[in-house]
This record gives C-alpha cells, structure tokens and sequence, in this order.
C-alpha cells in the first residue's frame, strides 16, 4: 500500500512537470496552430539561466524571475523571428522550423552556459515528509503545487480578463477576432511570451529534484506534448489532466513492470489514445467542410 | 425505367440543428433533376450524404436498387456515381492533364509493384488513362491547357476541370454542384449542352445551381428545398408557378441577388 | 531527343555519382559519398511519403533501426548472408509498417507526427533496453557483405571506401529509379491526389487508407535498406541509427532539399551531410548553424533549396 502511494507520489511530482510543459503547448497551440517542438528548451533554459544567475550571486528567487523573464522574451522572440514569417506554411515545415529552433537553443545554451550538469538548492530543504508510510520532497510539493497555481491563474485569465478572452476569441476564429478589432499579432506573441513564461517556471521548480543540463529539453518536449495529446490538443483542462496521468503511468511502470521501460509507456499510452480515440480525452471532434 | 439513384426520407442534424429533414426523390437514367433552394436551404449537405462525404442520419439512398446510404465515396465511384464540388476540390499542384487522368483511377490502377517497376503493364494502363483524358479536356474545352498547372487556371475553367474529372470515371449518376458558378454567358452554355449531352448518353444526372435560367432550361424534374425540407417538386413549369417556391425565393430573394 | 524529366534525374544522380570522385582530394571522401548515398536513399522514400502523399513521419529512423539490426543479427543467429539478412530486414520493416500504418494513417498532421514519432521511440527503446540481444547503446559488430571480396576475385580490385562508396551510389540510383516510375504511375497518381484533396481523391475511387498504407510501406522498406547499408559499410551498428534525431534529420534533409522532388531531396540529403563535414573547425557552433540553417530555408525557401535556386537560374534564363 505505501508502496503504491509512493510511485502516486513520484508519479505526480513528474506529472506536474509534464503538465506544465503540456500546459505551454496548449496555449501556442490555439493561439497559432503550431505545435512547438521547442517547448521543452523553455524548461531548459528556465533552469539553466536560474543557475547560473544563481551562481552569479542574485539570490535565489531574483535569479528565477529573471530566468522566468528572460525565456519569455526568447518566447517572443521565437514568435517573431521564426513563426510568423512561416505563418500559412505546411505542417512538416512548421514541425521543422520549431525543431531548428530547439536545436538552435540547445547548441546557444552549450556555448552561453556549458555542457554540464547542475543543480538548484532546493527551496525548503531536503528533508523528506512522511505520508502515510510514503516520502516525498518538500520541492515536489513545491512543483505540484506550482502547475495547479499556473492553471488556475490561466483559467481566470482566459475566463475573467478581457485579454485573455481575446486570446480564446482569436483560438475559436482568427479572422472573426480580427474583424472585432483583436489584435492577433499581439495575442499571438502575448502567447509565445505566456508558453515560455511557464515553460521556464517548470525549470526552475524541478531543477532542484531532477538537476539540469543543456540537453533536457527534448525529452521534455515530447513528454508534454503527448501530455497533451492524451488530453486532447487544445485543451488546457485536458493538457493538465494528461501530463498528470502521464506522469502516473510512467511512475507506475517504473515501479511495477520495468524502470527501463517508463519512457515507453508514454508512447503506448500515447499510440493507444490515437487509435482508439483520436482526439484525445477531453478533445473536440472536429468536421471537415467540402 | 427504374430510377438509378433514389433516396428516401434523408436527413441529417448538425448539433441539434436539422440541416436536412426527410428529403425524397429519385433520378433516372438520361434524367435530369435539379436541387434548387435559397442559400443555406441543405443542397450541398444533401449532396455531401449522397455521395458519402456526410454519414446520414436517417434515411436510405440506393444506387440502381442497391442499398449504399453512407458508403465511402471511393466504394462509391466504384458503383458508378461521381460528383463534383461547389467550392473545386482540384489537385492543384498536377497539371490540368494529370486532374483529368485521375478520374481514370479506377481504370488504369493495377499492381504497385508493377508502377514501382515501371513494367509494361503499367505503363500500358497510364497511356490509355492519358489517351482518354486528353479527349475529355478536348470535350470540356481544355486540351490546350492541358499541361499547365491547374491552380493557376481561372474559377470558370476549373469548373469545367472537375466536370471532366468526374466524366473520366464513367459514371452512372453524376451529382453537379453549381458547374456554372463563376462562368460567363458563353461557358455556361458551353456547360448546358454538355450536361445534356452526357445525360442523353444514358446518365443519370444531379444538379444543384443557381442559375435559375439554366435550371429551367435542361431540367426534366426540379425538387425545392427550403431548410432542409423538400417544399415542392415537379417540372420547371409547375414548379415556377408553385407558390411555396415563390414565398421561398421572395423571402431571400435580396440576400443573394448576386448569386 | 528530348529527355523525359525522370530519364533527367536519373543521368544527372548517376554522372554526379561517376564524376565526383576525380575532384576527391583523398579516399576520405569515398567514406563521406557513399553516407550521403544512403541517407539520400532513405530520403527518397520520405520523398514517397510525405512529397507525393503528404504524410508526415518522424518515426523513420525506427525502420532504419530494423534493416540495420537484422543485418547484425540475422547472419549470427539465423546463418542468413547479410545481404539475405537485409532484404529479411525491408520484409520485417513493410510488414511492420503494414501493422502500424493501418491505425496510425487515419490520423492527420501534428497528430500522425506524434504517433510516427511514438513508433520510432519504442523501436529505439527495444534496441537499447534488450541487451541480450543487441547488447545495447554500446552497440554491436555487423558481418561483412563479401562483395568486395567476390568482385576482387573477379579482377575489380576496389579499397574498401571506394567499394561502398559505388554499391551505395547503385543502390540510390535503383531507388531512385524506382520512385521516379511510381510518380508518374497510376498509384504515384493516386497518392499525389490524396495529397491534394483528400475528398476529391476518394470521389474518383482513390481508396485512401489503402493508398497512404502504400506510401507508408513503401517508403518504410526504402529507410529500412538505407539502415542496413550504414550496418554493412561501418561493419558496426548502435541503437542511435533508429533515435528521434536521426528520423527528424531524414524529414529535415528532404524537405530542406524539396521534398517534391527525388533530386531535391537527395541534394538536401547531400547538404545537410556535409554540413558537419564543413563545420568540423566550428564543431563548437554545429548545433547552432544546422538549427539556424533549418529554420531560414523554411522560413524563405519554402519549397526547399534545390527547387528555389532551379527556380532562380530559370528566372535570370527568361
């Protein structure tokens, strides 16, 4: 019993993880059609540029909103430089311009920083807490904790603020949104920004547990997009739900059937979502029009 | 003669929406029978079940007595019914030759390893393909833009590409929808003596269009739809007169003066 | 006599094959030739697939992995030839492909990318996690083809450089010829069509899943063969010739290069190989230059380099 609460307990701490990063997708996602491969050298760079911030002497949490903001910007700057020149190219070109762009950052990020591994002090200590005869960190609290407080600040930003309506406005109809005077570009780059912003909190929020080096990003990367794909591409609700059950799943494989093989279970999971119910859990069916 | 397409009781609801309710009717060989209605009243919806686009949701079309109510288009074309598409579904980036051998899929597909080879068989299959399609664009007057790249012909010739494409598969039944949109007084024509042309070879023919003048003129039976539901059918001069048709069209009359 | 554009491409590969090694400044090149040869080979299937059918995979390397561990394995504990072992490989590859396609094609872009891609992972998994087997990431020695031998027996004394450099110049040229037949073929057609409208394909008869399961197969045996000659010239496999990033260079070659085209796809083939060849001084900044590279002829070379400099060379003609 407490075994099985332990892999729970890992099983979210890393879900919470996937889901930010899935959570990322999403908001791009709707905003531009694009799925963007270089999602996961958000987190990189969130954690990368906290340590060495960190190591440069800012105290902690200044090194992490500096980190924050400066992988927003290169959110932007992703958005500006490479996506909307594309816009209305192919899907394999989008897939291909969004991975040039990981692999631009990743070889930036060895040259900026270097090829090693780091690591973050963890914010409340290490000292394991006790749960019904199962551990778990007081930073992977911290992490949980931070991809629900991420999505429940998105769900009152998208529900209650004018801005955030504009940004849903412009998911369900670009043209529509343009024609009632929303400014597409800017809630396009305004996404890019928000994506980054959280893809780099995730950084620094696990860091601490998982340590971090130039080289995370893809893997990542593909994690929270099938995240996202078991929830259904699109959905916020669904990218949260997905990377939380991946997350799950990959803990209980790990734990019941083979460590080696707990990348794996995403992609069966995965294959098994698109065969059976191609637009994930909570994702909409869409028509084509003839 | 007994009707090669027939359709009984049709519909189909989009999110609690009835796009088409309970339509009826049936075409014979050499017949032609157009669909009329103001925009939005469920023709190209009706078409889209008919040829197997749309999954109906209630209702039976059957093709010379077979049951084929949402069979796949290309199990379809097998049975002998083509269309062609409103808004042009063209293969833009082949040329104006290579659109109209592909209504010669069905005839000239064989083996892949023998296309893969290149071996006679093969080749021999994709000549008589081209053979026939070059005659098809002479017939839709096309031949000499035969190896251009279709998507930069205009609207109009497009039209008329798609209308050859679906006659390369020598169909049956051939569902037109709108094949004079966007053509001039003189293509239209062009168009009108085609499909009676193609109807008189014995087809059973399908038409939805605006252009109420060519409606009136080349229909043998005109079936109404208003909101998704048949008003009034019968020949143009009865229908003409039918004052359902009239409060129909008079209703919308303004919305779509340019159609 | 006018020349039919297939009977272009191919004169054109095959003089480029013949012809280049006059200006090889050592046998070093032979080495480099003969690997743009094979990824050239296994762009061209993706040529097939995603150039004339307009599917997206970014799991190809893991038929890559297939062809070159059966060539590794099927002669140790099968006793196949190597050459046998690889033709038993494209088999395993096809019928794979057959299975997996059959699920995986209704899905449509970004979602068939990611199912693509989920495939490739698991097979690079299997490699790396069944050492009995494959003994794993350190990877394992593959058995010589011996044709180099037979043909040494026959009086065609080659070095060992300039053997692969040739066999894999043939075998591009036959893959090559290959899917230049099926482009202007009655399926060729029908793949092309369903790349250009789904719908109006299906209205002409074109059985859709039946046809992209064509191109899947098809082009899954090409990266299959283009495995096993990397197994067979470098006599050594490791589980990276099936990893993520070896799929993401196959698309990235043809589509860089054009994916429309046979010959585009090959030159991108032939760019992006050298690329690193090129950049080995730089070797610090290669990450950096092949992104860059990748994300600008995207952004403004849409079709790819080979068919917007032939477009410039047409334009300036004019």
């Amino acid at each position: 019993m407490s075994e099985l609460l332990q892999f729970l307990l890992s099983g979210v701490t890393v879900g919470a993880v996937y889901a930010l990063v899935a959570l990322g997708f999403t908001i791009i996602f709707n905003a531009s059609d694009v799925v963007n491969f270089a999602q996961g050298e958000f987190v990189m760079l969130g954690g990368m540029t906290t340590v060495f911030a960190h190591a440069a002497g800012l105290p902690l949490p200044l090194a992490a909103l500096v980190a924050i903001l400066a992988t927003a910007a290169i959110g932007v700057a992703l958005n500006k430089l490479a996506i909307e020149p594309a816009r209305g190219a192919p899907v394999v070109s989008l897939i291909i311009i969004t991975i040039g762009a990981s692999i631009f950052i990743r070889g930036a990020a060895q040259l900026v920083f270097d090829k090693q591994i780091h690591k973050l002090p963890a914010f409340s200590g290490d000292d394991p807490i006790v749960l019904l005869g199962a551990t778990i960190l007081p930073q992977s609290l911290w992490v949980i904790c931070g991809a629900l407080v991420v999505f429940a600040g998105l769900w009152f930003f998208f529900t209650r603020t004018l801005l955030g309506r504009a940004v849903l406005a412009t998911s369900n109809n670009r043209l529509a949104a343009q024609l009632v005077g929303i400014n597409t570009n800017f809630v396009m780059t305004l996404s890019f920004a928000l994506s980054a912003g959280i893809g780099a909190l995730a950084g620094v929020l696990v860091t601490p547990i998982t340590l971090t080096s130039y080289d995370v990003g893809l893997g990542l990367a593909l994690k929270g997009f099938a995240g996202a794909m078991l929830g259904g591409m699109g959905n916020p609700k669904g990218a949260l739900a997905g990377g939380f059950l991946l997350g799950l799943l990959e803990a209980l494989t790990a734990g019941y059937l083979s460590s080696q093989y707990k990348d794996a279970a995403a992609f069966v999971v995965i294959l098994a979502v698109l065969f059976f119910m191609p637009q994930g859990l909570f994702g909409r069916k869409s028509t084509d029009r003839v | 003669m007994s009707a090669l397409l027939s359709i009984e009781g049709l519909g189909i609801t989009f999110g609690g929406l009835k796009a088409v309710h309970d339509v009826g009717f049936s075409v014979r060989e050499g017949e032609i029978v157009s669909v009329i209605g103001p925009n939005g009243a469920g023709k190209t919806t009706l078409f889209n079940m008919i040829s197997g686009v749309y999954q109906p949701g209630a209702g039976r079309v059957s093709l010379s007595g077979e049951d084929v109510t949402g069979m796949r288009p290309d199990l379809l074309a097998r049975r002998g019914l083509s269309r062609t598409f409103q808004n042009l579904q063209i293969f833009q980036s082949m040329t104006v030759l290579e659109n109209a051998i592909a209504g010669y899929h069905l005839r000239e597909s064989g083996s892949v390893l023998a296309d893969l080879l290149g071996l006679p068989a093969s080749r021999r299959r994709a000549l008589t393909a081209r053979e026939g399609a070059r005659a098809l664009l002479a017939r839709v007057g096309l031949d000499r833009a035969a190896e251009r790249e279709a998507g930069n012909l205009c609207y109009g010739a497009l039209k008329r590409l798609e209308i050859a494409r679906a006659l390369a598969l020598n169909p049956k039944v051939l569902l037109l929808d709108e094949p004079a949109a966007g053509c001039n007084a003189v293509e239209t024509e062009e168009i009108d003596h085609l499909i009676a042309e193609v109807a008189a070879s014995g087809v059973a023919i399908l038409l939805v269009e605006h252009d109420m003048k060519m409606v009136m003129r080349i229909s043998n039976h005109i079936v109404v739809l208003d909101h998704g539901e048949k008003i009034a059918e019968g020949d143009p001069a009865t229908v003409s007169r039918d004052p359902a048709v009239i409060a129909a069209y008079l209703g919308t009359e303004a919305d779509h003066a340019d159609g | 006599m006018k020349l039919t554009p297939k009977q272009a491409t191919l004169l054109v590969l095959a003089a480029l094959i013949a012809l280049t090694p006059f200006f090889f400044p050592s046998g070093y090149y032979y080495r480099v030739g003969a690997l743009i040869f094979v990824n050239g080979l296994a762009v061209t299937g993706i040529v097939i697939l995603t150039g004339y059918a307009g599917q997206v995979s970014l799991g190809h390397a893991g038929f890559a992995g297939i062809g070159a561990y059966a060539c590794a394995l099927a002669p140790v504990h099968l006793g196949l030839h190597p050459a046998l072992a690889a033709v038993l490989g494209a088999i395993l590859s096809g019928c794979m492909a057959w299975l997996v396609g059959r699920p995986i094609l209704r899905l449509k872009g970004y979602y068939l990318a990611v199912a693509t891609l989920g495939f490739g992972i698991l097979v690079s998994m299997v490699l790396n996690n069944e050492r009995w087997l494959t003994r794993g990431p350190d990877g394992i020695d593959v058995p010589d083809l011996g044709l180099r031998g037979l043909l040494k027996g026959w009086g065609l004394d080659l070095s060992n450089g300039e053997f692969w450099y040739f066999f894999s110049g043939l075998c591009l040229l036959v893959g090559a010829w290959l899917a230049l037949n099926l482009y202007d073929s009655p399926t060729g057609r029908a793949l092309r069509a369903l790349h250009g409208s789904e719908i109006a394909a299906r209205v002409v008869g074109v059985d859709v899943a039946r046809a992209k399961l064509q191109a899947f197969v098809i082009s899954a045996v090409y990266a299959s063969f283009s495995g096993s000659l990397l197994a067979l010239q470098n006599k050594f496999v490791t589980p990276d010739v099936a990893g993520f990033m070896h799929s993401i260079e196959m698309v990235t070659m043809a589509v860089l290069g054009g994916v429309g085209s046979v010959l585009g796809a090959i030159f991108g083939a032939g760019i992006l190989t050298l690329l690193p060849q090129a950049l080995t001084v730089f070797a610090e900044y290669e990450q950096l230059l092949l992104g860059l590279v990748m994300m600008l002829v995207m952004i403004f070379l849409r079709e790819g380099l080979l068919p917007s400099i032939l477009r410039k060379i047409r334009g300036t003609g004019e």
